[in-house]
């Protein structure tokens, strides 16, 4: 009797692909992946259908790695069944740990982004008002659409989550660790993120450059100066978010002289990554004055939005879980 | 909703008496001594404060207030040393920058600019918690319960009433 290969699947809500992408680029790394396991429903990839998942039964599954969050019945419908079907489920990828980019749409109401798209954007023509929705029957049945719900949310939000792998996209280095992790023997507690637990500054190239003290007038825009590809970034005035991002990646934007806009979410200790960023930002600017410490934080238009750019769905001021 | 003693407006619901609830993060060499001279030289305010001592006003990471706003807090109140007179040197001016930057994220995630609010006020000034403190209730009982999660309507567009409604804690 041959031994059965674990079950993998794949899934994606609201995400962009570039996570499904990153699971490509593992290139040769992917031959050996799928050597190892058998690889159950993959969307993207694979002509695997939703009824496929609902035949197997409860807990078959390995793992799922689901990226993207979760904004639509349908996405919720789907992280639900695939729960149930799987032993552990991974959020995959920033979107779907912490909300991610999509998440910054709950800085606006629903109705307000329906509003937007739908009637009021410059390239939107739309003389008769047609909101997209349920209704209607096409001679095959009723038509219906997926509910689009009040709020952005991480996977966490919406059903438990057993481990998370970090990232926009997570890199091949911090895939391949996590799946070794788990189909090895030595399972990680619980509600791990499965990349190192400390900030992405410990492994900085550009570390020994950081001075002891920063202290600025002025933050900067990677546009607006000629960056040094040796020097710390901070010194130099870019909001780099590395002393509020957890480590793992290797800092590839960095290698690329640009600074880090916090992917891989915050170090497990911090509870929320845009406090924790502004926290450290605010603290280098070099005055004790009001009016000019304004004057210095001015130079960052959006801090909400920067500090936030893959958390805001996290924040707690906007986290409820099973919300 | 963390439910606590005895403050005006609690065993009752919100819409009965919206009293509002302030969390005050004083430091314990100036703003608390001053809370304690209030106490002792039996200046009356108003009672909605609870007050959390900590060793100096840099200490208050924005993760407190914002703990404190996800928990109910209709306000948030940090007492500190007035400019130059930090215990620690620099503690307060590191407060003061954070909570400049904390204050315009606050105001993009909806909280109105009334409900977080830094003071200097040294032990001496007993007078001037009772004058902070019943001004700062005074700006919440108008401003009305925080609303958690209300989100920001997009700009230039009128979002509809009901969108405005929603409450989710």
């Amino acid at each position: 009797m041959t031994q059965e290969k674990p079950k993998i699947a794949f899934y994606w809500c609201a995400s962009c692909g570039g996570c499904e992408e990153a699971v490509v680029d593992l290139a040769e790394g992917t031959l050996d992946v799928v050597a190892a396991v058998d690889i159950v429903f993959w969307p993207v990839a694979l002509d695997f259908k939703r009824h496929h998942v609902e035949e197997m039964p409860d807990g078959s599954i390995l793992a799922t790695f689901l990226n993207g969050a979760i904004r639509t019945s349908e996405q919720e419908e789907m992280a639900k069944l695939l729960r149930r079907k799987s032993k552990l489920l991974v959020a995959f990828g920033s979107c779907s740990h912490l909300g991610g980019i999509p998440g910054l749409a709950n800085f606006f109401a629903r109705d307000g982004i329906l509003q937007a798209v739908y009637f009021d954007a410059a390239t939107t023509e739309n003389p008769e008002h047609v909101l997209p929705g349920s209704g209607g029957n096409n001679g095959h049945g009723e038509l219906t659409l997926p509910y689009f719900s009040d709020r952005v949310r991480a996977l966490d939000q919406v059903v438990e989550v057993d481990y998370y792998v970090p990232g926009c996209p997570p890199l091949p280095k911090i895939i391949t660790r996590a799946l070794t992790t788990l189909l090895g023997d030595h399972l990680p507690e619980k509600g791990s993120v499965l990349a190192p637990d400390e900030a992405l500054c410990t492994e900085c190239p550009r570390k020994d450059s950081k001075p002891e003290k920063i202290a600025l007038k002025a933050f900067k825009r990677p546009q607006e100066i000629l960056i040094d590809e040796t020097q710390c970034l901070l010194a130099q005035g870019l909001l780099c978010l590395g002393p509020a991002t957890r480590a793992g990646c290797e800092a590839p934007c960095i290698l690329g002289n640009m600074p880090c806009t916090g992917c891989c979410g915050a170090p497990g200790r911090v509870r929320d990554q845009g406090a924790k960023a502004l926290s450290a930002i605010a603290s280098l600017v070099d005055s004790q004055d009001q009016q000019e410490i304004d004057a210095v934080l001015a130079s960052i238009p959006d801090p909400a939005g920067t500090f936030y750019r893959y958390s805001l769905p996290r924040s707690l001021l906007t986290y409820k879980h099973n919300a | 909703m963390p439910n606590s003693q005895s403050i005006p407006g609690n065993g009752h619901s919100f819409r009965e008496a919206p009293e509002p609830r302030i969390v005050g993060f004083f430091c314990t060499w100036c703003t608390y001594l001053a809370a304690d001279l209030a106490g002792t030289s039996r200046i009356k305010y108003a009672p909605n404060v609870r007050v959390v001592r900590v060793m100096c006003s840099g200490r208050i990471d924005p993760q407190f207030v914002l703990d404190a706003f996800a928990n109910g807090a209709d306000g948030v109140l940090i007492g500190g040393c007035h400019p130059g007179d930090c215990h620690y040197q620099e503690g307060n001016y590191n407060c003061l920058r954070r909570a400049r930057l904390l204050k315009r994220v606050l105001e993009q995630l909806g909280i109105e600019e009334e409900r977080f609010r830094v003071e200097w006020i040294s032990a001496a000034e007993g007078d001037r918690v009772r004058q902070v403190i019943d001004d700062m209730v005074e700006k919440l009982r108008a401003l009305g319960p925080l609303r958690m999660q209300k989100p920001m309507p997009l700009v230039n567009i009128v979002t509809p009433e009901h969108a405005l409604e929603e409450v989710c804690v």
